[in-house]
């Protein structure tokens, strides 16, 4: 599609609530290609938990209440491969046979992931304006097998003169989040996170980099929680730190946990440095 | 309270060796796989055609079983039809006990595991043995099979060594490969001989044709199902297809699939028993076709896709979770991502419901299956069969629906569907963030606790100025 002069863009509600500085990176990007970004303020959650966890009545009511608030025919940009494969491929199916099937099909239509969107629409040009750095990335396997879009995040850092990519082996296997997997069957999900945190450690990068904050939840509490973590970044939150200007100290001199949190948008810290909350882990 | 899976889950997590076995054997298949499909839009034509064979086989299954009845017993093989387990192994026994045969050897049969065979035969003084060497390890060992193409994977050649010598102690002690193999294949060679009835599976019936294809390594399958005087087949009734020339692809991607082989060693296409004449080949062949809950499957026109499985493997092969719990775990005759769609299927969700839960919907299994069983949301689908109020086709559908969760997912649901609690709530948890209670020892036990952040993204956007329309 050509590009838009105006988007709607749905957070996610693990942004919304663990981090908004992945969200306000991503819209700042958006607004340095002249988008205009709408936020709808009424937008919750996509639903996904109770789809997935079979309660499809409770994830019905909670997409609907997102389906009426995107009237305009313009974009839906999200920046997850997890929430937009559900709004994208399954509220089709959820909504199939209801009344209000075709709304959903339509929000499903112009739904698009972020990278997605900055790369296949906007054909977005970065120009890296930040210290030489060695990251690994971890693809989300919503991104990489339901959106299809896991070539997008490389393409956009490979953009990044200054950004090493180091390659973790078995980078295409599941970090072990799987939403309410995670707790319903946490003996499994913590032997797929702590070998994966020991993949990304062995590839000797200083941060890793993502695109759905539940696998970053995950993979980053577990580092943070062995006590070895390198910081992990939303993309949208890296790319903004790299392209804007001018640009902030070396988030990597910062040491420990929990102190340095900025509440401006101006200075985003990677998101490990602004802490965890120690005291209430365990 | 943890139940009876979650159990076998940190029994098997805990045994380091079992764990490095099936991690090292599934990065092999997993890359052995890779190296037979270099084009990926070649392999998704050739996925696209298997499924095509498999979907239209299944489209007229009805009719085509009985044309492979009508077919197999104009070669001369008898067909049995069993609706249960229970009545398969009443024929097998019924055909052992008109030969007055005591021994039987038997090559691999999944179908023979889901019917529990070899206890059953041995509870009927009927002595069966295995011939599938690694399903003849797990014989000694007395286990079941952990994983559907290679059965004795969790084992490592120590382990078969150790239980060599355990169980032949004449047999001088090594862990050298071949010589193991050269032992069993020294036992087994005598008992082939010896057996009064082979016993195998089927990978593909033709119904054109009636020919049975079966698909082997060892040599052991032609061994079974030659050498003995009377052959037994069992197979699920889905196995069928319809014409001989659906065998070459079916075949060449079920091979790749397994264990990355451009063909397997042996291909065998029975289609009768020994005809004046001829040198070899058993004076009579039976064919047991059971249905095991498959027709109930059948009737769902999604669920359906289940039966297009064509037994290869990969799905658990490339799952995070069973290359970390291995196939006995999940303590039924099908592991991994096919078993469990499957088995709560047969079973019922009651019985084998939380293997549903197995699962982080990763969409590993779904993207190598080779004739595209979309695992991941017939998983999702029968999550959703096994929480709902009414009742449907699949058995035990509600049974796993508590109140307490369908009353927290209800909450859930209110306060996300009502924005403005919604926020309410949100803006409420981060403010009170630092005293909030951490109860959530299932993610913290590996991980820090995630931090809210003390403003939501909602509030920053207003603070930003971002348009609310």
């Amino acid at each position: 599609m050509n590009k838009p002069d105006t988007i709607y863009f749905f957070g996610t509600c693990l942004i919304d609530l663990i981090y908004p500085q992945a969200g306000i990176s991503a819209v700042q990007l958006l607004q340095r290609e002249d988008i205009k970004v709408i936020y709808p303020q009424a937008q919750t959650c996509c639903g996904q938990p109770a789809w997935n966890s079979g309660y499809r009545d409770e994830a019905r009511a909670v997409a609907r209440t997102q389906l009426a608030l995107f009237p305009k025919p313009i974009p839906i940009v999200i920046p997850s491969g997890s929430c937009a494969g559900m709004m994208k491929l399954h509220y089709p199916e959820l909504f199939a046979g209801q009344p209000d099937e075709a709304q959903a099909l339509d929000v499903a239509s112009r739904v698009y992931e972020l990278t997605e969107f900055l790369v296949d629409v906007l054909h977005i040009e970065l120009k890296d304006l930040g210290e030489p750095v060695k990251v690994a990335v971890h693809t989300s396997c919503s991104s990489r097998r339901e959106m299809g879009v896991a070539s997008k995040i490389e393409s956009l850092l490979d953009q990044l003169g200054n950004v090493t990519k180091l390659e973790q082996i078995r980078k295409t296997e599941c970090c072990g989040f799987g939403g309410t997997f995670a707790v319903k069957q946490p003996e499994i999900s913590a032997s797929m996170v702590l070998e994966k945190a020991d993949t990304i450690r062995a590839t000797g990068a200083e941060r890793l980099i993502g695109q759905d904050a539940g696998c970053l939840l995950n993979i980053g509490g577990t580092m943070e929680k062995q006590g070895d973590a390198i910081p992990h970044q939303h993309i949208a939150e890296f790319l903004w730190e790299r392209v804007k200007n001018p640009s902030p100290p070396s988030p990597l001199s910062l040491k420990g946990r929990g102190g340095a949190r900025s509440s401006s948008e101006e200075a985003p810290l990677p998101l490990r440095e602004r802490g965890w909350g120690e005291g209430e882990s365990s | 309270m943890i139940s009876e899976f979650r159990q076998h889950v940190i029994e098997n997590l805990a045994k380091p060796n079992v764990r490095a076995n099936f991690r090292k054997a599934m990065d092999g298949l997993m890359q052995r796989r890779l190296d037979q499909f270099p084009d990926p839009a070649e392999l998704e034509r050739i996925r696209t055609q298997a499924q095509a064979i498999r979907a239209n086989a299944l489209s007229k299954l009805p009719e085509l079983l009985e044309q492979l009845e009508a077919k197999l017993t104009d070669n001369g093989i008898h067909v049995h039809w069993a609706e249960t387990t229970e009545q398969a192994n009443q024929i097998v026994l019924s055909i052992m006990q008109k030969h007055n045969a005591k021994t039987m050897i038997k090559g691999k049969s999944m179908v023979s595991e889901e019917m529990g065979l070899n206890h059953f035969l041995e509870a009927h003084g009927i002595d069966a043995l295995e011939s599938d060497l690694g399903e003849f390890i797990l014989q000694l060992a007395h286990e079941p099979p952990s994983h559907i193409v290679a059965p004795a994977i969790h084992k490592s050649r120590q382990d078969v060594a150790k239980l060599f010598n355990d169980k032949f102690p004449d047999i001088p002690y090594t862990e050298n490969i071949d010589e193991l193999t050269q032992a069993a294949r020294t036992i087994l060679r005598d008992k082939f001989y010896s057996a009064e009835v082979g016993l195998s599976g089927v990978n593909f019936a033709v119904a054109e044709t009636g020919t049975l294809c079966l698909v082997e390594n060892e040599g052991n399958g032609r061994m079974s199902t030659t050498v003995p005087r009377v052959h037994i087949a069992v197979t699920g009734i889905e196995k069928v297809v319809e014409k001989l020339s659906d065998i070459p692809p079916l075949l060449s991607i079920l091979t790749r699939s397994a264990t990355g082989q451009p063909i397997t060693t042996y291909f065998n296409m029975i289609s009768s028993p020994r005809k004046p004449g001829e040198k070899d080949g058993p004076e009579e062949v039976h064919l047991v076709l059971l249905d095991n809950g498959r027709s109930n499957i059948y009737s769902d026109p999604e669920l359906l896709a289940t039966l297009r499985c064509i037994r290869c493997g990969a799905c658990m092969n490339h799952c995070p979770v069973y290359t970390r719990i291995g196939g006995h775990s999940y303590g039924t005759v099908y592991p991994g991502p096919i078993g469990i769609i499957l088995e709560p299927q047969k079973a019922g969700l009651d019985v084998h419901g939380e293997l549903t839960q197995a699962s982080t919907l990763c969409g590993a299994c779904g993207e190598v299956c080779p004739v595209r069983i979309p695992i991941p949301t017939l998983i999702n689908r029968l999550r959703y069969e096994g929480v709902r109020k009414d009742a449907s086709t699949t058995p035990g559908t509600g049974s796993r629906r508590t109140t307490a969760e369908a009353a927290a997912w209800k909450s859930w649901s209110w306060s996300a569907s009502h924005p403005a609690i919604y926020n309410f709530g949100t803006k409420a948890a981060a403010r009170l963030r630092g005293v909030l209670p951490m109860q959530m020892s299932a993610w913290t036990n590996v991980r820090s606790a995630p931090q809210l952040a003390d403003k939501t993204l909602h509030e920053r956007m207003k603070e930003m100025g971002v348009a609310d329309e």
